[in-house]
């Protein structure tokens, strides 16, 4: 669509209207601009759960965003071409610091009768999320923008919602967490949940605290081969880093499918089916592939 | 008053008065345990769930096992004590105080593990700050404080005749303190006609409350599993499986402390070879009830197979779980149910035999219902591990000990055999207005190769009073 960078982090930056009028303010934004107006034009062809109220339409789409998640599996192998770990894991356990070998973003190595394809699990950030049904006090809740947060102040560390998520998508702060002078001036948020508390849940926000700056999320830039696309339901639009695209028309031309769909979780992240063909044999970084790190 | 009822008193007083060198040392020995495990729960409040075997995939073990066990062990009190009143059958009589006793305690251990349990005990008071009722914890919650405070209520009321009786008998043979506790508690009951018309009026009622509170117990607490999208937990009928399989346990549990406070206490007189038979034709009718349950649940699922039902039942059949659901069948169902069934241990020692697999073949049984569903595969990986460590067996040991204590502290206060209640069989006077001891004179002649006791409880007036 021939937009580059710059537009991909304007496109980003509006989710909070004060940086968008800085973006604005900065002016060359009328790509963007024009991408969110046809996006709006075609609202109705949204995909099903899009989640959005009449309430959400009549606010400034700057403030009413959808996250997303999109995996292209055709474009995943597990970073196996690297011979390094999974480089969206290793990004997201950077960016958050996260403890005690967990993986937020997992990347599963499936089998599926003689298929091999590796599968990147994020949180699903399901609209009918089992883990904020069950939830005793409140402490898991969907934020306006349909991410699922956590409130670790509240949080009493039941772990009926790590029994109740069928995606295994939590994780739970067992021990003392250790101790980082990098996080010990951070302001807790439930977007950023630094310092970590002892005896509670944490899972992948989707990054809503880069969201909010304007950034994609640490494992979409961290991916090597532009295999995982952070989207937003209300502009339809994606980005894996490298190109923007219009979300719906990528969910419908790849077949785009949601994991245990029968569930009726309606999750947010998406799969475009395939097993890593897209790359084998070729060296990551070519093509789309794109290298992370910020700006 | 005759002869049989003062020595009824002289036997339920005597606990009262005397401590026994075994009953000391019991304590202390029950006291070491618990204090074990209070400093094993000590530990996991220094250092945090971390000291438990539990993780990410399978974040519920020992804790949870085990408060379903004991919540479960206290539906046997009120299926015991008020559905047999309901339905007036007299042999009750002599055992319902100790099983409403059981009831309690094991309501107060129980209701103590999902605390355990909790990574951040100290905020439990969110709890009821934020509470939502979406939630099944507060469904839990809900039910079981009612059921607490019910069984209480029901627990005391039919007490206070006899706490009057402690109050005007044991004079100074009880410390100051418990002359007070019983005068406060007696409630200035004088036995006049007018306060037992107030009193039986009670029971009835509570009577009637706590069995819809039972059954919601259990049923809430199954629904905790059932409202995920486990395999193997994602079902219909696991409310009343576990209502069934929280009477099948609480009964066999009933049995094993009758037992045990017969030999302590010499109740022989009244705890007599016909109650353990009759209590253990009940417990042989809700063993039947959940090998329906649980042969339902397995078959509705083995049937149909569906690649995570089958992956969670070969772990079960021939897995990693396998020693512990062949076990339950064996030593929780199949030896149980022969030995309640067939003639030759249709007898106490037959009964308590099978009570005391019962209680150790159910809690396995809660164990393979709460741990192989979450330990099962949910995305493409291997079965997860759970090894518990030395602090969840402590602490789950002490919590036997802890209901052992309570227990004994609840027979040392107050009478174990509801003096008032008896002494209207004793003295060969017509049954109490409720009674219709028909149910029991019918069972009672049913079961021929029974040996009669020397008094039928309950059987009527025409035969109350004549023992010995």
């Amino acid at each position: 669509m021939g937009l580059t960078r710059r537009d991909i982090l304007r496109w980003l930056a509006t989710a909070g209207a004060g940086t968008a009028a800085a973006a604005w303010a900065k002016g060359g934004a009328a790509g963007l601009l024009a991408l969110v107006r046809e996006a709006r034009a075609a609202a109705e062809g949204r995909p099903e759960g899009s989640a959005h109220s009449g309430e959400g339409m009549a606010r400034d789409a700057a403030e009413t965003r959808q996250w997303v998640m999109v995996v292209d599996l055709a474009r995943c192998e597990g970073c196996r071409t690297l011979d390094r770990p999974p480089q969206c894991t290793v990004a997201c356990t950077a960016e958050h610091h996260v403890p005690f070998d967990q993986e937020w973003i997992k990347v599963y190595e499936a089998d599926d009768h003689g298929h091999h394809y590796f599968l990147p699990t994020p949180c699903m950030q399901c609209e009918k999320a089992p883990c904020v049904d069950v939830c005793p006090v409140g402490a898991s809740y969907h934020a306006e923008n349909g991410i699922v947060l956590i409130d670790h102040q509240r949080c009493i560390g039941c772990r009926f919602c790590m029994a109740a998520c069928p995606y295994a998508a939590r994780h739970f702060i067992w021990g003392d967490p250790p101790e980082l002078p990098q996080t010990a001036l951070v302001k807790y948020s439930p977007e950023y949940p630094l310092p970590y508390r002892r005896g509670t849940v944490v899972k992948c926000m989707f990054c809503a605290h880069r969201a909010r700056e304007g950034r994609l999320p640490a494992c979409v830039e961290g991916c090597p081969m532009g295999a995982l696309y952070f989207g937003d339901y209300e502009t339809d639009l994606a980005s894996n880093g490298a190109e923007v695209v219009r979300l719906s028309r990528l969910l419908q031309e790849r077949h785009a499918y949601r994991l245990k769909e029968k569930l009726g979780t309606r999750p947010r992240a998406w799969y475009l089916p395939g097993h890593g063909e897209a790359f084998l044999g070729q060296t990551p970084g070519d093509g789309a592939g794109v290298q992370g790190g910020a700006g | 008053m005759n002869a049989a009822y003062r020595r009824l008193e002289a036997a339920s007083f005597r606990p009262l008065t005397e401590h026994t060198r075994g009953f000391l040392a019991l304590v202390a020995g029950l006291f070491f345990v618990a204090g074990w495990g209070a400093y094993a729960w000590s530990l996991q409040l220094r250092h945090g769930l971390a000291v438990t075997g539990l993780n990410d995939l399978v974040p519920w073990g020992f804790y949870i096992t085990n408060f379903v066990m004991f919540i479960g062990i206290s539906h046997a009190g009120t299926f015991i004590s008020a559905v047999l009143r309901l339905t007036g059958v007299g042999w009750r009589k002599p055992v319902v105080r100790m099983a409403e006793f059981m009831t309690i305690a094991s309501l107060v251990v129980g209701a103590m593990m999902p605390l355990v349990d909790l990574g951040r005990p100290e905020r439990i008071l969110n709890v009821l700050r934020f509470g939502r009722l979406e939630s099944p914890i507060l469904w839990d919650l809900v039910s079981i404080t009612s059921y607490l405070v019910g069984s209480l209520i029901y627990l005391y009321l039919p007490l206070i005749p006899d706490i009057a009786r402690c109050r005007d008998a044991l004079g100074d043979r009880v410390p100051a303190w418990r002359r007070r506790l019983y005068t406060a508690l007696a409630a200035g009951w004088r036995n006049t006609p007018g306060q037992r018309e107030a009193l039986e009026r009670g029971i009835r009622t509570m009577c009637v409350i706590i069995i819809p509170v039972m059954i919601s117990v259990h049923t809430v607490v199954s629904w905790i599993f059932a409202m995920t999208l486990r395999t193997g937990w994602h079902s219909t009928i696991f409310g009343p499986y576990f209502v069934v399989g929280a009477i099948y346990s609480g009964i066999a549990a009933v049995i094993t402390g009758m037992a045990i406070f017969r030999r302590a206490y010499r109740l022989q007189e009244w705890f007599t070879d016909r109650h353990f038979v009759y209590l253990g034709n009940l417990l042989l009718a809700t063993g039947l009830f959940y090998f329906y349950f649980t042969f339902a649940e397995y078959l509705t699922i083995g049937y149909k197979l569906e690649p995570a039902d089958k992956a969670l039942l070969l772990e079960l059949m021939v897995g990693r779980y396998a020693w512990v659901f062949w076990f339950w069948w064996l030593a929780g169902w199949l030896v149980p149910v022969l030995l309640l069934a067939l003639p030759p241990t249709r007898n106490a020692w037959g009964v308590v035999t099978a009570s005391v697999l019962i209680n150790v073949g159910m809690w396995v049984k809660r164990y393979f219902i709460v741990v192989p569903s979450l330990a099962l595969p949910l995305m493409p990986y291997e079965w997860a591990l759970y090894r518990p460590t030395w602090v969840e067996f402590s602490i789950v040991i002490a919590a036997f000990a802890g209901f052992a204590l309570l227990l004994a502290g609840l027979a040392k206060l107050f009478p174990l055999i509801s003096l008032w209640e008896m002494e209207e069989d004793l003295a060969g006077e017509a049954p109490a207005r409720e009674e219709r001891p028909r149910v029991g004179r019918r069972a009672a002649r049913k079961s021929g190769r029974v040996t009669r006791p020397a008094v039928a409880w309950g059987d009527g007036g025409e035969e109350g009073g004549a023992n010995d």
